[in-house]
């Protein structure tokens, strides 16, 4: 609808065009949560964030070393389950828009603002947009961790989990999260929930990516363990000259005829 | 074409085929019926369940763990049921899925047990051999599209060997030494496996004890059909016990400074 003033609320008008659709055999494609174990944990100093490497597409590996935790802003990472595409287009836009905010408000971003600005756009999108995020952060209140839905809702907890692998690493969250964990211990906590994920879990595989946030300073462990490596192979398994048997060998040179002409002048001729 | 005039410009009725159009398995069937010609159903659905069940191997036998709760639904309606039983001395067994399908297996294991007993030819019947019994009766039922809608561990000891194995309503049967029904297999299976694969010779009872305790702990916080009262059956060479009603300690107080689900602060 072509109109200059576009009314209040939602357009339903595509309802029907999908309601006739499913009639005919073509039922709407299911936004899942899809292949992935991200979780966030909160810690004595901050939060630490963690996630695994495969990106499926259906039951194919299809990257099997991508990057989950997204940059929001310095002290503010998303990690992002679902449709990827959804996830990094959405972290982008949304990243870019705190770079804008904290240039107009003059303050340093706040994870609430980037909270508050994807669910409202996820919202808008009724849950079309398949972006299940975790999203933590520390900021000048200090520090917080969401889990943002498909849907639009958020909830605040010290521990969560998203994506496929959830209930493999919340198990694992359940019976080792404690408050105020020191350092090692929440990043050991993270990578064994991530662990239980990957070998759980048929849609997260290969490594685990942490990254640990707190007041001065943001650490990025991209593949801080790497269990899933491939062994070296045991022999050389190259075709030995002579496995295919050959009548004639015929060897040409390409170049048949070469003459080689200097030409002058200095700069480009822009005529 | 309709040829009697008395019926046009009239409603057509569909009761009656005057020309034969369908074939007579397709033609309207208007005379007398059987009275329980719909009585034969099909088990469409579980009605009354059970949640998950989960068994380990230890050193000296089989523990396996059932919450005490038969849900109609959402509703938590039957809040101290066994779901673990003993077949003969050998075996446990543990059942999630339709409650009433699980006390028809109960009836029919208990015949068998009794056959058995009164056959007095030296043997006796051991987890395998009732593993496999339950395997046959769960595929034929399915293989009949009637299924008896259960997920079933079976686990026990016999001549000094361990056994563990899973059967569902479909069927599939397969063993490991950390096996979970339901739920379970989603939440508790990653902690069991961590703590359980390649030590099953060295977790005394005491050890296999806190592993479940924890899993059925987790179960509990993520499980939105479980409750906090268990039991726990442990089989060794001893024989089988079932365990009372265990009551399990959890903890609600993780986000108590935590106000409202965004940006709130109050």
């Amino acid at each position: 609808m072509a109109s200059v003033y576009s009314s209040t609320g939602f357009d339903f008008s595509n309802e029907l065009r999908n309601n006739f659709m499913a009639e005919k055999g073509l039922p709407l494609p299911k936004a899942t949560s899809t292949g992935t174990t991200i979780v966030g944990c909160l810690f004595k100093d901050g939060i630490v964030l963690g996630a695994d490497t495969r990106a499926t597409e259906g039951p194919i590996v299809a990257d099997k070393n991508c990057e989950k935790i997204h940059y929001i802003t310095e002290s503010i990472r998303c990690c992002g389950a679902g449709t990827a595409a959804d996830t990094e287009f959405t972290t982008a836009l949304i990243s870019s828009n705190m770079e804008l905010h904290a240039l107009s408000t003059g303050r340093k971003p706040r994870v609430v603002t980037a909270m508050t600005m994807l669910k409202q756009m996820l919202f808008r999108y009724q849950g079309h947009v398949g972006a299940a995020l975790v999203l933590g952060g520390v900021d000048a209140t200090g520090p917080h961790l969401f889990t943002i839905h498909p849907h639009g809702s958020t909830d605040k907890l010290p521990y969560v989990t998203m994506g496929s692998g959830s209930l493999a690493a919340m198990a694992v969250f359940e019976s080792g999260w404690r408050a105020n964990m020191e350092r090692e211990d929440a990043l050991n906590l993270v990578k064994a929930a991530i662990s239980a994920g990957i070998f759980n879990d048929l849609g997260s595989g290969s490594n685990i990516d942490a990254c640990i946030i707190t007041a001065s300073h943001t650490e990025m462990l991209r593949n801080v363990e790497m269990p899933n490596m491939r062994v070296q192979k045991e022999r050389k398994y190259a075709f030995r000259r002579g496995t295919t048997a050959w009548k004639t060998e015929n060897v040409r040179d390409l170049v048949v005829n070469e003459q080689i002409t200097f030409v002058g002048g200095d700069a480009m001729d822009t005529t | 074409m309709d040829h009697f005039p008395t019926n046009w410009g009239r409603p057509r009725n569909d009761a009656y085929d005057a020309y034969g159009t369908y074939p007579i398995a397709q033609r309207p069937y208007n005379g007398p019926k059987d009275a329980f010609a719909d009585g034969i159903q099909r088990t469409q659905q579980p009605i009354v369940t059970g949640t998950s069940v989960l068994a380990i191997k230890f050193k000296d036998g089989i523990m396996m763990a059932a919450d005490n709760l038969a849900s109609y639904g959402s509703l938590a309606r039957f809040k101290d049921i066994q779901r673990l039983q003993a077949v003969g001395a050998h075996t446990v067994i543990g059942a999630g899925g339709d409650m009433s399908d699980f006390q028809y297996i109960q009836a029919m294991l208990d015949e068998l047990i009794i056959d058995e007993f009164t056959a007095q030819d030296g043997h006796t019947l051991g987890p395998a051999e009732i593993h496999e019994y339950l395997a046959q009766i769960m595929y034929a039922r399915r293989s009949k599209m009637n299924p008896l809608w259960n997920a079933i561990l079976v686990g026990g000891v016999k001549d000094g060997k361990r056994f563990l194995s899973f059967v569902d309503l479909l069927g599939t049967t397969y063993s490991a030494s950390t096996l979970a029904t339901g739920y379970g297999a989603h939440i508790a299976q990653p902690l069991l496996r961590t703590a359980v694969e390649g030590k099953e010779d060295i977790l005394t009872e005491d050890d296999a004890l806190k592993i479940l305790e924890q899993s059925m702990k987790v179960l509990y916080y993520r499980d939105a059909r479980s409750i906090d009262k268990y039991q726990v059956a442990t089989i060794t060479a001893e024989g089988t016990s079932i365990s009372e009603t265990r009551r399990l300690e959890t903890s609600w107080s993780f986000a108590e400074g935590i106000r409202g689900y965004g940006a709130q602060t109050q």
